[in-house]
């Protein structure tokens, strides 16, 4: 009996032990996170002002911005948005609420797996060989946003099957009992009852594909530009132009990963002050997303 | 219709003929441009598709180039990868070590980790500290990973330097580890998921039999979900395998043919990103060479995913 009590107190101590350990372990992963905010933070946050903004990279560590990157940054995600999205919702769509049971979709739906997988730097070779070489786009923004779109669109895709997923049945057959085709079904139900999903999952999409870098150096970015592509918002008809997306372009991982490894100490601040905005950037996009998420679950009652 | 039993259809046009004659353009037209949208959605679902016919076929073709050139053998069992130089040599081998090195300890740091926080989340944490902590744990993954390279070699070699006086200023070692912490979230979550979908009714025999959560966790929950665990495994080490910046960044661009994380050395990736940093001219052979060493890299992923398949096939428990 006492051999017992013995036996059961050491399994409950072992257990108690466990609960802590796993606190524990979850903490390296915080704790490397807080460590990583604050690291940039004490480097970076002494060089982030109204100049280092404003002005494009330069010899000087002390003088050089990141203009170059961060609209370089703007106008590839712009591309990257225009492109994987209405892609990928179309997929998703098809997917969900079109595709027949056999081989190809059972084919395509393998494929949408294998590609989240595959390494970034796997796609920048792609892009290289065919938009770079094989189509001449070029070392462009249109090239680099591209590039990237197809690198998040599993994720917009399976975000889209996810929320049109839980969508009731009811719905779709209570818009096909009002005489709806299935197009107008999708169009004025189904999507629109999906959108929080959906925007949840571009955001992190997007989110990630800011801080790609890999494939972009692979596509052949610049790391030294002093120029501001052309404006999208011309003064003569027809106001817009298209000029921008052939243009060659940075971004801001690559002008910190530029900064990063140069040897001198100075350099380092700047990359430590591109990392913190970077930061600051996905953090906010995913909070944003966590939000949505939040809310759209707690409002939505079928 | 239903209140007026007497008017057959012999009085009301059945809805064929009502519909036909007045509207037959529009159902038509309406008809046609279903057919066209499906068309559309078909094809941003065949995209994907074409994405990998283009990611295979772009490595294949550059990779064919590249080995009209330089012999198989010599790219297998070479131990020197000089491809920039005037002598050039071309064995992948060096590359490779270094990929396999900075992912197992990746996998050294992750696996267990992911593990335990997996089990402390679904068997331990209450919902509420579950709720607050999956999320955060989750930004780790949401890291620009060029920021994850500047962490480790300035922030995390520098301490390792302390412990280890010796170690150089680029290692694979402080790569890894950081890898690994990134990763941690992949493998968690994956790992939680499985450890979620074992029923509870196996759980409570093993409560009802007097074991804790620990045992129970330990003993029936994990070999119960072997498969899902194993697999998020595999998923992080493909994960590991990919990663460019941390090691472009930490670990050096020299290749080393070395099972020493202590020391620096190119990864497949690292090279990858160096070449293409260089303006290599196009068709020459250092341009084809980072497509090879992107085919090995695939190759290295691919046969991770079909083994992590098997994996999975093998030690499935199927609940009824």
């Amino acid at each position: 009996m006492e051999d017992l009590e013995k036996n059961t107190a050491r399994r409950k101590r072992r257990d108690a032990l466990f609960a802590v350990v796993g606190l524990l372990a979850t903490f390296v992963g915080m704790i490397t996170l807080g460590a990583l905010i604050l690291d940039l933070a004490i480097d970076g946050v002494g060089r982030l002002s109204y100049n280092f903004f404003t002005a494009f990279p330069s010899r000087f560590a002390g003088q050089a911005g990141i203009l170059s990157a961060w609209v370089g940054t703007t106008m590839v995600m712009m591309v990257t948005a225009a492109t994987a999205v209405p892609m990928g919702v179309a997929a998703g769509v098809y997917l969900e609420e079109y595709a027949p049971k056999n081989w190809l979709t059972a084919m395509i739906e393998i494929n949408i797996a294998n590609l989240a997988g595959v390494p970034s730097i796997i796609y920048g070779l792609m892009a290289l060989g065919l938009f770079v070489y094989q189509l001449n786009l070029g070392h462009s923004i249109l090239t680099a946003g591209l590039t990237l779109a197809l690198l998040i669109l599993p994720i917009v895709i399976v975000a889209t099957r996810e929320s049109i997923r839980a969508i009731p049945n009811s719905i779709r057959e209570a818009a096909y009992a009002l005489g709806a085709t299935k197009w107008r079904t999708t169009r004025d139900h189904v999507i629109p009852y999906s959108t929080g999903g959906i925007l949840t999952g571009v955001i992190i999409a997007l989110s990630r594909a800011i801080g790609e870098t890999a494939p972009l150096i692979t596509i052949g970015a610049l790391t030294f530009i002093a120029f501001l592509p052309d404006s999208p918002i011309t003064s003569e008809f027809p106001f817009i132009s298209f000029q921008w997306l052939m243009s060659p372009f940075t971004v801001m991982p690559i002008q910190m990963f530029n900064w990063v490894s140069r040897p001198q100490q100075e350099f380092h601040l700047n990359a430590a002050a591109t990392g913190l905005v970077l930061m600051v950037m996905t953090l906010c996009m995913n909070a944003v997303a966590i939000y949505f998420r939040y809310r759209f679950r707690k409002r939505i009652k079928w | 219709m239903a209140n007026n039993p007497v008017k057959t259809e012999a009085t009301y046009p059945s809805v064929r003929e009502l519909s036909v004659p007045s509207d037959f353009a529009g159902i038509n037209l309406q008809r046609i441009s279903e057919r066209i949208i499906e068309f559309f959605l078909f094809l941003a679902a065949m995209s994907s598709i074409a994405i990998t016919v283009g990611i295979v076929g772009v490595l294949l073709y550059e990779s064919e180039q590249f080995f009209a050139h330089v012999s198989i053998v010599d790219f297998l069992t070479d131990t020197q990868w000089t491809v920039l130089f005037t002598n050039p040599r071309y064995g992948i081998m060096p590359l490779v070590t270094g990929t396999l090195v900075t992912s197992i300890t990746a996998l050294v740091v992750a696996l267990p980790l992911g593990t335990v926080v997996a089990i402390y989340l679904s068997e331990y944490a209450n919902p509420r500290v579950r709720e607050i902590l999956k999320p955060v744990l989750e930004l780790l993954s949401a890291v620009p990973t060029v920021v994850f390279g500047y962490f480790a070699l300035l922030f995390l070699t520098p301490i390792l330097q302390k412990f280890l006086p010796g170690l150089p200023g680029f290692n694979m070692l402080s790569a890894g580890i950081v890898i690994g912490i990134m990763i941690i979230p992949y493998i968690s979550s994956l790992s939680e998921d499985a450890i979620k979908a074992v029923p509870v009714t196996i759980r409570e025999g093993s409560y009802a039999m007097g074991a804790t959560r620990l045992q129970t966790a330990l003993r029936v929950l994990i070999p119960s979900a072997f498969s899902g665990i194993a697999s998020a495994y595999v998923l992080g080490f493909s994960r590991a395998v990919g990663e460019t910046m941390i090691v472009a960044i930490a670990a050096g661009t020299q290749p080393n043919l070395t099972l020493n994380p202590m020391e620096g050395a190119a990864t497949i990736t690292a090279y990858i990103v160096q070449v293409s940093l260089g303006d290599l001219p196009h068709g020459s052979i250092a341009y084809q060479s980072i497509f090879a060493a992107g085919l090995v890299l695939m190759l290295m992923t691919l046969a991770f995913n079909i083994g992590g398949y098997f994996l999975r096939k093998k030690f499935r428990e199927i609940y009824e």
